[in-house]
């Protein structure tokens, strides 16, 4: 039976929740409105919202003043690379702890995730030596290595909850039917993993396209992601603000319409599969 | 029945992600400790050798380190009990019959979304800069005198601007958990003429129990590494009044280059998150299960 909600009471929630979503939301209405404008209009006193002169201007001093899309490359490159690389030494160990579960593999697990409170400051100092040491410093390969170690456990831990949830059953069966280990991979487990590893991949990017710890301290220029190069605006550039809102609106563009697709897959994925 | 053959397949199949993961912690960590007993600062190459605990006693003893352990503790509370509050409130008002609830959702989920360098400076120009932020000309208009949020009240600020990257994420995760929850339950209790304040403490609040510790820890384990907001908005300025433990680490080794000063820091903050952890795994080893 369906509850019975009085038309009144309906609207006035939908008023309510609307208005806070779109408080909570301004400040990135706000920045993308502000991409379009010139810089006078950007700072114009008061403020205008919608009755200005919409133009690119903006998009495109920002490309041919600091070539912005090589930085984009970067942040494509290294959130990319770092979750195939990730996957391809998690999807092993998430397999086999989920069908093969031994005596450890609960501890194994547990560990995986307590290093994920190491505080990073922790071990800065000697992966920056060695980073300068071996010349890797505002390398993509550096990032792209330390990204993919950071969020391994959260890959791991994220396949693992999806591959147990495929019936061991179907295994066993296709085993007993003879299937080579080859064909049980590719008509058995291929199929019904695929989803989970492509929440798990969509997941994965988003985290390493935001990140910025690692990014930040390990890139100055050539392999600087969009997180390094918009902190180069904090100062005194950021005072443009149509170019910064432009900048920024093409930084988060992409994740933004990632993330609303993919709003359960963040949910299991960050919480470890404990909320579904 | 797994043979042997089969489970040392199976170990095989993990070592490379417990081998790249050990690694990962322990070299580094190794070395860490090793610095924090030496002499040695990349600004003095004659300063070298055996340093005893001169620089733990030094980082300790400095007193940028308990203002920075105190706004460490600030942030991480004011930021989870905001967003934990706030993303109660904000799932139970979101759950309930709305019109658009989807595009609802998309738009409160945003913030999480956006880099943590452009929050930063989205609200440090935009919003809170003291002449031509938004904020200014609201506070202007409505007669009042512009407040200079950075220079002012930067801790406060931080925690703002990290709360509303936060609430998304407690809002999603709550949200789905309650959408768990068994409406039968829900109406029986409601027929039974139980008070809208007995359903939420009763039969709401027990339910979010478990994501609410989910929540609680994930946002711990990121909001002890807070270092971009600060990095981009006031450099832990003015003075310590908004350096963290993380930024503190930060800018004694790449700012100041005391290497061997930077990885006591970096030792102690590692202690201090064990100590935190120690707690919280306690809880989610439960949640998890």
């Amino acid at each position: 039976m369906a509850r019975k909600v009085s038309t009144t009471r309906k609207a006035v929630m939908t008023a309510l929740a609307w208005g806070i979503a779109i408080v909570i939301f301004f400040p990135i209405l706000w920045t993308i409105l502000t991409s379009f404008k010139t810089e006078a209009d950007a700072i114009a006193s008061p403020p205008r919202f919608l009755d200005f002169d919409w133009t690119l201007q903006s998009y495109a001093e920002v490309q041919s003043r600091s070539n912005y899309f090589s930085h984009f490359l970067n942040s494509v490159i290294i959130a990319l690379g770092s979750t195939a690389v990730g996957l391809l030494v998690a999807i092993p160990a998430a397999w086999s702890m989920a069908f093969q579960p031994a005596r450890r593999t609960r501890d194994v697990l547990m560990w995986m995730l307590s290093t994920k409170m190491m505080p990073a400051v922790g071990v800065l100092i000697p992966i920056y030596i060695l980073f300068q040491r071996f010349g890797l410093l505002d390398s993509r390969v550096g990032v792209l290595v330390v990204l993919m170690l950071i969020n391994l456990p959260i890959i791991v831990w994220m396949l693992y909850t999806y591959f147990r949830e495929i019936p061991a059953e179907i295994l066993e069966a296709a085993r007993m039917d003879g299937a080579r280990l080859w064909d049980e991979i590719r008509h058995v487990l291929a199929p019904m993993a695929v989803p989970g590893i492509a929440s798990t991949a969509l997941l994965n990017v988003i985290l390493a396209w935001n990140e910025a710890f690692w990014t930040l301290n390990l890139t100055t220029a050539n392999a600087a992601p969009l997180t390094t190069f918009i902190a180069g605006y904090s100062s005194p550039e950021g005072l443009f603000y149509a170019k910064l809102s432009a900048a920024s609106t093409m930084a988060i563009a992409p994740i933004l319409i990632l993330g609303w697709f993919s709003q359960k897959q963040l949910v299991r994925g960050l919480t470890f599969g404990a909320v579904k | 029945m797994a043979t042997q053959h089969q489970r040392s397949l199976a170990r095989l199949m993990v070592a490379p992600s417990v081998i790249l993961l050990f690694a990962w912690m322990i070299v580094p960590l190794a070395m860490t400790l090793w610095f924090s007993f030496q002499r040695y600062n990349l600004l003095d190459p004659t300063q070298t050798g055996f340093a005893g605990f001169i620089n733990y006693t030094y980082f300790l003893g400095d007193p940028g380190f308990w203002t920075a352990l105190w706004n460490t503790l600030l942030l991480v509370g004011g930021v989870l009990a905001v967003t934990v509050a706030g993303g109660i409130a904000l799932a139970l008002l979101i759950d309930q019959p709305i019109w658009g609830q989807g595009v609802v959702r998309i738009l409160v989920i945003a913030p999480f979304l956006v880099m943590p360098t452009v929050s930063a400076l989205v609200w440090k120009n935009m919003l809170m800069n003291p002449t031509n932020g938004l904020f200014a000309y609201a506070a202007q208009s409505l007669g009042f005198q512009p407040i200079d949020f950075l220079a002012e009240i930067p801790l406060l600020s931080i925690i703002i601007i990290v709360a509303w990257q936060w609430l998304p994420f407690a809002t999603l995760i709550l949200l789905t958990s309650l959408q768990s929850l068994d409406s039968e339950q829900m109406e029986a209790a409601e027929m039974d003429g139980a008070s809208a304040w007995s359903r939420f403490r009763f039969l709401i609040l027990p339910h979010l129990n478990r994501a609410i510790t989910v929540v609680i820890l994930i946002e711990t384990i990121f909001l002890l590494n807070v270092f971009a907001e600060i990095l981009v908005t006031t450099n832990g300025g003015p003075g310590y009044e908004s350096t963290n433990l993380t930024y503190l680490v930060y800018s004694l080794a790449l700012l100041q280059f005391d290497v061997g000063g930077a990885s006591a820091g970096g030792i102690v903050a590692v202690i201090l998150a064990n100590i935190v952890a120690l707690f919280l795994m306690r809880g989610i080893g439960k949640a998890l299960d």
